[in-house]
């Protein structure tokens, strides 16, 4: 097992390189050059080039990369460039409330999945199973950033309600900053909630066919036992690996409810950080984002192996 | 002895079919009635997904109005007889705009599956034909493309590459292609396996022959499947750009942007403008999961219960 998380590091290691390349290379194709921007809104420098060596944007690509990637492994992401703000500071800010966020998203999801997965599969081919299935497509089709568009509109329209979109810190009241979160997590959650729902399904049925399932049942064992004890257990195995895609889904899905929900974590940030070109800050999210994802996904393989003892690494 | 085919529909039935034309129609109206029977979801989704396409191919002819056009006098109407979903802020009629959005979703749609798809059966299947030290490469290179959140890459590759249709095409295309090479990859390796690959070896075909001719045919219902699949989530993310004003630029109609920019403030007086943009988009990823569900199980049952959205 030690061994099996330490050779899986080890690969994700080259990964990481490759993804923290990319990470790097990509905001510096980005069209409109942060410099020019900077010049024409805030006069930082006397000219172009000027700015561009204060900024250290005049040495050649490579070096830069190597640099950076010698800063990242001090635990220093650099400063952005408008704020001249350290980006490891603005993403400890901000990272909590995304964070916040995507684990809210990932509980609804899971609590609201897997008991209708369950019921789906073991009233398989009924009506509600159709129906359930069908809501789990839907959730899949649904894009999420209208059903929140939706939320924020008719209510307001109807009733003179409106979400709050002003950000309300934890100091300042528990209550208000914990249930700004809830309408925006619970939508954030239904695509996730769908794909847990029909995977749990799927391998639920596999498993209610095996034949220690069968000998279950012919203990005379009740439907409750036999489906949660014997079965579920089991069947969720593979639903633990898919949380792994999952969390990188909701990471993803944080750009677009952050900004429609006024909640400032990091991918509100990232969004502001792309249309300003602020080289620093998207490198800084995105390797971070990476970083948790891979992690992510190293977790639930280790996790794997202990859930299921057959699997020897 | 001639004998009479019978052919076995995917689901068990008998279908018997004679050679010659007309039985050859005969017998394939009657797969597609006992899809309609077996799956009528998936049916549905058939259904759909027709209607898309003919608004998409039809629409200059189907709208009343052109999508750029501006109505004197008509800014921000109830649905009703005269504008069936009503007009938006500028006075455009909101039905003539989802429809000509039809063609942008599918254009988006199916330019970026076909890219996705042909990229993903060259990484694929070459990673798993020839294995090894080239495998080991780019299958790392897969792994970092793909531990970035789907929305975060697309970002990044939509500001760099600039707003547009093209650009959106592309930006999804590459990113499709990464998901779906494993899938191909793992496709291959167990065609692999099979002896006629052997004896085509054995018979002196090179690697290229072996590919083309034996492996790619064999993962072909694979390919099919992932492409139906991804083309509902290339649909919903081309929407997501769009909203967020990283897609198709305006006045062009494409129904994340109807929902975003603008308008927004309007939306409060004229509902309407945020209700059915959203839907269309909706129904027609619906449509494509629907189908490609339903194509999934008959075509191929090994993928089943694989659940989530492929293009992530």
């Amino acid at each position: 097992m030690k061994r099996y998380v330490f050779r899986r590091l080890l690969v994700a290691i080259p990964s990481l390189l490759i993804a923290s390349l990319i990470v790097f290379s990509l905001p510096r194709l980005l069209p409109g050059d942060v410099v020019q921007l900077m010049l024409e809104e805030k006069a930082y420098g006397k000219d172009l080039d000027d700015l561009r060596a204060k900024l250290g944007l005049n040495r050649p690509m490579y070096i830069q990369y190597v640099e950076w990637l010698g800063q990242v492994a001090r635990g220093d992401l650099g400063e952005s460039l408008w704020t001249r703000r350290p980006v490891l500071e603005e993403l400890a800010r901000r990272l909590p409330i995304s964070l916040e966020l995507g684990v809210l998203a990932l509980a609804f999801a899971i609590v609201i999945a897997v008991p209708i997965g369950v019921v789906a599969a073991i009233r398989q081919d009924t009506l509600a199973d159709y129906a359930m299935r069908s809501m789990a497509i839907l959730g899949l089709s649904v894009p999420g950033f209208w059903i929140a568009t939706l939320c924020v509109l008719l209510p307001a329209i109807w009733w003179g309600w409106s979400p709050p979109i002003q950000f309300t810190a934890f100091s300042v009241s528990p209550w208000a900053h914990f249930a700004q979160f809830l309408l925006p997590a619970f939508i954030l959650g239904i695509a996730s909630a769908a794909a847990i729902m029909r995977l749990t399904r799927g391998t639920l049925l596999e498993v209610l066919r095996q034949d220690y399932v069968r000998t279950a049942w012919a203990k005379g064992l009740r439907e409750r036992v036999v489906v949660l004890k014997h079965s579920l257990k089991n069947a969720l195995i593979p639903v633990v690996t898919v949380l792994g895609i999952q969390v990188a889904q909701i990471l993803g899905g944080t750009v677009i409810f952050e900004s429609i929900f006024g909640l400032p974590g990091m991918g509100r940030f990232l969004f502001d950080a792309i249309n300003q070109r602020d080289y620093p800050v998207i490198q800084g999210v995105n390797l971070l984002i990476v970083s948790v994802v891979v992690l992510m996904n190293l977790i639930v393989d280790a996790f794997y192996a202990f859930l299921d003892p057959r699997i020897r690494y | 002895m001639q004998s009479n085919p019978v052919e076995v529909a995917p689901w068990g039935d008998r279908i018997s079919s004679k050679s010659g034309s007309p039985s050859h129609t005969a017998a394939v109206l009657q797969h597609l009635w006992q899809f309609v029977r077996h799956k009528p979801l998936g049916a549905l989704g058939g259904f759909i997904v027709l209607v898309l396409l003919t608004l998409a191919l039809f629409a200059p002819w189907i709208a009343p109005y052109k999508y750029d056009e501006t109505i004197p006098g008509g800014r921000m109407k109830a649905p009703g007889a005269q504008f069936w979903m009503g007009t938006d802020n500028l006075g455009r009629d909101v039905f003539s705009r989802v429809v000509y959005g039809a063609s942008v979703s599918v254009t988006v749609g199916f330019g970026a599956v076909l890219l996705a798809n042909v990229l993903a059966a060259l990484i694929g299947v070459t990673s798993g034909y020839f294995g090894g030290a080239y495998d080991i490469c780019v299958q790392r290179v897969v792994d970092a493309w793909q531990s970035f959140p789907f929305l975060v890459v697309i970002l990044s590759m939509m500001a760099v590459l600039g707003p547009g249709l093209l650009n959106l095409v592309l930006a999804l295309g590459v990113l499709g292609a990464a998901a779906g090479s494993r899938v191909v990859r793992g496709a291959t390796i167990s065609v692999m396996q099979n002896t006629y690959v052997e004896a085509a070896r054995a018979l002196g075909a090179g690697h290229l022959r072996i590919m083309l001719c034996y492996l790619l045919p064999n993962v072909a219902a694979t390919i099919i499947i992932l492409a139906t699949i991804g083309l509902g989530a290339a649909i919903l993310a081309e929407s997501a750009l769009s909203f967020l004003g990283f897609g198709v630029p305006p006045p062009y109609p494409s129904w994340g942007a109807m929902l975003s920019g603008s308008g927004r403030s309007f939306m409060y007086r004229a509902p309407w403008m945020a209700i059915w943009p959203g839907a269309a988009i909706s129904l027609a990823v619906f449509g494509f999961n629907m189908l490609g569900d339903a194509l999934r199980d008959v075509l191929d049952p090994r993928l089943r219960g694989g659940g989530g959205r492929p293009v992530s």
